[in-house]
């Protein structure tokens, strides 16, 4: 089999994992003892980008441009100054809004004909733009000044955050954008203008006459299909919604195997109908259903689910973050991470699944490279 | 001038050798700092120029007191400390 590359972001550094013929390696740990929120490769140019949480010194990324044999740190997004008088309450928990980042949750290389642009969602809530491969960042202004914004909370952390941006293939500029909580939003020029795109989806941790309104929902993670960019899926926090309108509109996939609750969620690259979950007990608890660690897959475009088991452990408490479950370009190839540091791989599209390691440490995000 | 040095926590992740500098206040100190080695900035700064909150600083013996403006007092012989604020285990 020819050989495959990914990125493992983890509590304690950041591995490269390379799958061939004669199995799995795993490399020493760049950033080692560091948090590494997010790893990712851009295929116009080889770049590597790493984003690192340090916690008490911030936030921090770096590239590679020799595929990680060597970094060097480059600019992280920063806030502007919030002007004089300006007070934000996070409405969740009453507190003043910072315009501080406190986590660069996701980098996404830009369209291939914009080389150079970066994209990067970060908590509390802005997306920052590089054209110059993260040398310097700017925040998108428009979506940030959007009335909308001052309804949004956090989902998991104090204040929201943007974890999905989702490149559509069709042209530059063109994307949209995942907040928990602060529902899902889509720009066509490139930042300029931004409009909902969380319509269909359902919050079930508000009253019920709130449950329906886009500019706070929770989707955990969204995802595009890259042949047919209007087909999105997302795994909610009340559930899995897709949509075939590049996020016009959403419908909800009641009954997905075991749960319809949890994080990470895959399409097929080629095949919009195609996508993987990974289900876990409702969101008090955080692990799989009666213990068994499953993936479920569908291939009619969610009317009905695979369960897959093989390879996975019998009993297992393990939680699969929104960004530890990636798919590769083949659509055949899956990793999943978790937060017990176990990482799984299949060849096969989850029919089967291979233990890489069950010794690493918690793993906050895969990408294959 | 004053002597800025930073503690072992801060070296592990950033090039930040001990230097001489000039400044009047813990604000100046620090621009000046900061103006020879850029990247150390965002790890004791946040993005309105405050202490990080897991940071402290040190002038001679006595934690500075404005963490926001950084105006406390640093005179010509002062030594400018920057460590990882303990909190928790």
């Amino acid at each position: 089999m020819p050989s495959t590359t990914a990125l493992i972001g983890t509590r304690k550094g950041l591995f490269t994992l390379t799958v061939d013929g004669d199995g799995f390696d795993l490399s020493p740990p760049a950033f080692a003892g560091v948090k590494v929120t997010n790893a990712v490769r851009d295929p116009r140019d080889g770049a590597l980008y790493a984003s690192l949480d340090h916690g008490h010194f911030g936030v921090h990324l770096h590239r590679s441009d020799d595929g990680g044999a060597t970094w060097v740190e480059i600019a992280a997004p920063e806030y502007p100054a919030k002007p004089a008088g300006v007070s934000e309450i996070n409405p969740m928990s009453q507190r003043e809004v910072e315009w501080s980042t406190q986590l660069a949750w996701i980098i996404e290389p830009g369209h291939p004909d914009e080389p150079g642009v970066l994209w990067c969602g970060t908590i509390p809530g802005g997306v920052f733009r590089s054209d110059d491969r993260g040398d310097s960042w700017s925040l998108v202004d428009a979506l940030w000044q959007m009335p909308a914004r001052l309804k949004w909370f956090g989902g998991g952390y104090d204040d929201a955050g943007v974890h999905s941006i989702s490149i559509d293939p069709r042209g530059p500029g063109r994307l949209v954008v995942g907040v928990s909580c602060g529902g899902a939003w889509r720009t066509d020029d490139g930042g300029a203008s931004w409009t909902v795109a969380a319509r269909g989806m359902r919050a079930d941790f508000v009253p019920a006459e709130l449950a329906g309104d886009p500019d706070t929902q929770d989707p955990h993670r969204i995802v595009r299909c890259a042949a047919a960019p209007d087909r999105l899926w997302t795994q909610h926090h009340c559930g899995i919604f897709r949509s075939v309108d590049n996020g016009d509109s959403w419908t909800e996939i009641a009954e997905a195997g075991p749960s319809t609750f949890g994080f990470a969620v895959a399409v097929h690259p080629d095949d919009p109908d195609t996508a993987w979950f990974v289900p876990g007990v409702s969101d008090e608890v955080r692990m799989p259903v009666d213990g068994k660690l499953v993936v479920t897959r569908t291939r009619d475009g969610g009317q009905t689910f695979d369960v897959l088991s093989n390879g996975l452990p019998d009993v297992a408490y393990d939680l699969i973050y929104r960004h530890a479950f990636d798919i590769d370009a083949t659509g055949d190839q899956l990793l999943m991470g978790s937060t017990t540091g176990n990482l799984w791989w299949t060849g096969n599209q989850g029919d089967e699944w291979h233990e890489v390691s069950n010794t690493l440490p918690p793993i906050a995000s895969v990408r294959f490279v | 001038m004053a002597r800025v040095a930073f503690a072992k926590a801060f070296r592990r992740h950033v090039d930040c050798p001990d230097a001489t500098v000039a400044g009047a206040t813990v604000g100046d100190v620090f621009e000046a700092y900061f103006d020879e080695y850029p990247i150390v900035r965002g790890y004791v700064l946040d993005d309105a120029g405050a202490v990080r909150r897991h940071v402290a600083v040190f002038v001679n013996d006595d934690l500075v007191a404005d963490r926001t403006a950084l105006t406390d007092p640093v005179g010509d012989d002062d030594r400018v400390h920057v460590f990882q604020a303990l909190s928790g285990g």
